[in-house]
């Protein structure tokens, strides 16, 4: 595996990281998905505070927020701190 | 190219000279804690903080393990950083050393070289940085206040050198140095200002994938100091060797261009030849000692004894060609080491001296003296005693005791 | 803490980018996580981050990777605090040299209870009584997770861990959870307080105003971690309700020392039949465990003695008692 990474005369010195942590996806570690229930969801935007893995964004344009589920970890936050009940947590 | 500039003659101990010269080289931060035989430094430095004679923030920390920490932080973030320790504040620093290197911050740090604990001892011997040999530091040792003076000013330039990037560490011998009145010659604050320059910060690329300078800057976001695992801590460690094999050529460069402004060279920059050319028997040995050792070797040549002297000047890295090439034609070699690595078969210099000639053809034949362990004084009658030693190998041609403890109560 | 002086809405957080960014590899669950970004969110302007060792610096910046937006700088475990004044030193002066741009630039200490409460304490206490401007931000989740969940002295009385084991001779962690914001109280700080996820507005202000403050500010921020408290990860984020709910970490602010209650809390002094008894928050922790078993009756007496104790010296300081 090694061979595909770089050598060391290629990579910046000092371990300065090359990569943004946004091409390193972590969706893969959920047994749980979050489901969302469209009609009870009232867009308080609790859930996309409380992630801890910045997978639920509010985008203003559809004025609706998204999942996004690559980075997802089915930890079940959202759907615990719903106040609506409108997410549930389903087995993949 | 600026050429023997003007200097002036100043009374100064080895550690009022250091910190004259870190004044000079206009440090943007000095973090420091004070211990015993440096904090003249860092009480000198103050002074002229109080007094408003530099520019420089001065972080008096509640520990030297901060100092280095708070150091390294300061120059990640752009700033040119010094600081000064010794014996069990340099150990306290130990961990930060490697973090220092690792994030290849050129931090320069003066050591007024002391023994380490227990049991307690203030006095000079070299147990504290060798100790902190392997720890990707540069190392250099002065022979006497005006090198100590003129090393440090010549450290910043190292240090800073884009194909360097390495935090440095000049040695001076506690008390012998750091307490003693030398006459020392000075350049003018404008001379080394100029000559040091401000810090030059190499680009490196960034994970949003723009060069920018290698510092914490809100304009270019960049990560210092990550973890890297099996797949890249290998290779950071690597470049971490190559820097330190580019720093043999830097630093003689940095020694021959000083030299040009200053009319002061200490033999190439990496090590002081004293004697060698038709040396048949001849010593190795670091810091002030050399300066009583080459008394010695005055002596012994005038009465026809063909004897030398190596100074290592930088111990990190290690000038193994240098010293290969200057003794090819010596026979029989001393090595002292004012330290000890316990059950190691003899010192740190003993090691690597032997390691670098093991592949010279004839090998000579090597021994060992530890001494002034301590602060325990040695004197010129003890220290000429290592020249009869080597003449009685060579007439022997045999070494009956490969390690000696001079000075010590048998 | 009042939510009056609060400025911003949910809808202005969510839209704030990230300066934590996601791809971090937090366990799922992880609210020092959630802390994280939520601090970030409320940066004032240019920031560099220094991160002591510690979970959350070895998520976020797993070579080649970093989930940093902002300048970041990890050197060890105890070296958050004096990063920070190097940082904040090396600004100052190349700011007055003309060496960079004038504008002023946050700096913002992060640790866990191991690098804060234990290693890192002798470096915060230097560097808090050094006067820095920098706020150190403590994300509290009560034991070294990082090395395998082993108890530091923020770990509370009764917890188990794998230092602190609940056996048959000793029952969990004996000691008490040090007083930590007291003792940054007694530092003479300008602005000290303590926050709890949950009430994120609150969380956010706080941030907000520590970073005001010029000079050293402390915030101590309770963090649940689901994989070294052996709880359900879906319920991290309402352990740190709970946790308030029950006065075991009760929420406020002491700026120049006056102690103050935050909404939350200063609720339940108002109605103290509101205030939950303890086991409602330590049930379901598999740390707490053994606690419940008949034989440990007297232990989880004393955790609610201790707590009620506490809660009743913070009253007095805050007045209201």
């Amino acid at each position: 595996m090694t061979s595909k990474n770089k050598n060391w005369k290629e990579i910046a010195p000092a371990g300065v990281c090359s990569k943004s942590s946004k091409s390193f996806l972590t969706g893969d570690w959920k047994t749980y998905t979050p489901i969302r229930d469209v009609k009870k969801c009232v867009r308080c935007l609790t859930c996309v505070i409380f992630c801890p893995d910045g997978a639920i964004n509010w985008v203003p344009d559809k004025k609706d927020i998204e999942f996004d589920m690559s980075y997802c970890k089915g930890c079940g936050i959202c759907a615990n701190e719903c106040p609506t009940k409108a997410i549930t947590m389903k087995l993949e | 190219m600026m050429k023997n500039l003007k200097q002036k003659m100043v009374a100064l101990a080895g550690d009022q000279a250091v910190a004259f010269a870190a004044k000079q080289s206009d440090v943007d931060v000095v973090a420091a804690y004070p211990i015993t035989p440096q904090t003249i430094i860092v009480e000198q430095f103050s002074e002229y903080v109080a007094n408003g004679e530099v520019e420089t923030e001065f972080i008096c920390t509640e520990s030297e393990h901060s100092a280095m920490a708070a150091s390294i932080a300061a120059s990640a973030t752009g700033a040119r950083a010094f600081t000064a320790s010794a014996s069990a504040g340099l150990a306290l620093m130990h961990e930060m050393l490697f973090v220092a290197s690792g994030c290849r911050v050129p931090v320069v740090m003066a050591i007024a070289n002391r023994a380490l604990s227990a049991p307690l001892n203030i006095h000079g011997d070299h147990s504290d940085s060798m100790a902190q040999r392997d720890s990707g530091w540069i190392q250099m040792y002065a022979e006497n206040s005006q090198e100590a003076y003129d090393s440090i000013i010549q450290a910043f330039k190292i240090a800073e050198n884009s194909n360097v990037l390495l935090p440095v560490m000049v040695g001076l011998d506690g008390f012998t140095l750091s307490h003693t009145l030398e006459n020392v010659e000075t350049f003018s604050d404008e001379t080394v200002k100029e000559y040091v320059g401000i810090r030059k910060i190499a680009n490196v690329l960034t994970h949003e994938g723009k060069l920018a300078p290698f510092r914490l800057d809100p304009k270019n976001p960049m990560t210092m100091g990550p973890i890297a695992l099996q797949n890249y801590y290998f290779e950071f460690k690597r470049q971490q060797e190559e820097a330190m094999s580019n720093a043999l050529m830097v630093i003689q460069n940095v020694n021959k261009e000083y030299g040009e402004i200053s009319g002061r060279k200490y033999g190439n920059g990496l090590i002081d030849e004293y004697y060698l050319k038709d040396a048949e028997i001849a010593v190795i040995c670091i810091g002030s000692t050399a300066g009583t050792m080459k008394t010695i070797v005055d002596q012994l040549r005038n009465e026809g004894i063909k004897a030398g002297l190596l100074r290592i000047r930088t111990f990190r890295p290690f000038p193994s060609e240098d010293i290969r090439t200057a003794l090819s034609n010596v026979k029989a070699i001393a090595v002292m080491d004012k330290s000890m690595s316990f059950g190691g078969n003899g010192g740190p210099t003993f090691h690597e001296i032997r390691n670098a000639l093991y592949d010279s053809n004839p090998r000579p034949f090597i021994v060992n003296y530890i001494y002034g362990l301590g602060g325990r004084d040695t004197s010129p009658t003890q220290l000429r005693t290592i020249y009869s030693d080597l003449q009685q190998i060579l007439t022997k041609q045999t070494i009956d005791q490969p390690i000696k403890y001079l000075g010590l109560r048998d | 803490m009042t939510t009056q002086e609060w400025k911003f809405t949910a809808k202005e957080i969510a839209n704030k980018p990230d300066l934590f960014l996601p791809g971090h590899r937090a366990c799922a669950g992880c609210v020092p996580a959630t802390v994280l970004k939520l601090v970030m969110k409320a940066t004032r302007g240019p920031t560099i981050v220094t991160e002591a060792t510690g979970c959350m610096e070895v998520v976020s910046s797993i070579y080649p990777y970093t989930s940093w937006a902002t300048p970041w700088l990890h050197t060890a475990f105890e070296t958050a605090a004096a990063n920070a004044s190097g940082i904040e030193a090396a600004l100052k002066i190349m700011k007055k040299k003309g060496r960079i741009s004038q504008e002023h630039v946050d700096v913002i200490a992060i640790a866990g209870d191991g690098g804060t409460f234990d290693i890192g304490f002798q470096a915060l206490s230097g560097a808090v009584e050094r006067g820095h401007d920098f706020l150190f931000l403590l994300y509290d989740n009560e034991a070294y997770m990082n090395t395998g969940i082993q108890r530091s002295s923020g770990t509370p009385h009764g917890a188990a861990t794998t230092t602190s084991p609940a056996g048959s001779s000793v029952p969990g962690k004996l000691e008490y959870k040090k007083p930590l914001a007291d003792i940054m109280i007694a530092h003479n700080m300008e602005y000290v307080a303590t926050a709890s996820p949950y009430y994120w507005r609150d969380l956010i202000t706080k941030v907000r105003k520590g970073l005001e403050v010029e000079g050293p500010a402390f915030l101590h921020v309770f963090a649940p971690c689901p994989r070294g408290w052996r709880s359900n990860p879906a319920k991290s984020i309402e352990y740190s309700k709970l946790a308030v709910e029950t006065c075991v970490f009760p929420i406020w602010e002491a700026v120049n020392g006056n102690y103050k209650l935050s909404s939350p809390s200063k609720l339940l002094s108002l109605a103290p039949q509101k205030k939950k008894p303890v086991s409602d928050y330590l049930k379901g922790q598999g740390r707490f465990r053994h606690m419940f078993k008949p034989e440990n009756k007297a232990l989880l007496d004393e955790v609610q003695n201790i707590t009620d104790k506490r809660w009743k010296q913070l009253l007095k300081k805050c007045n209201l008692s």
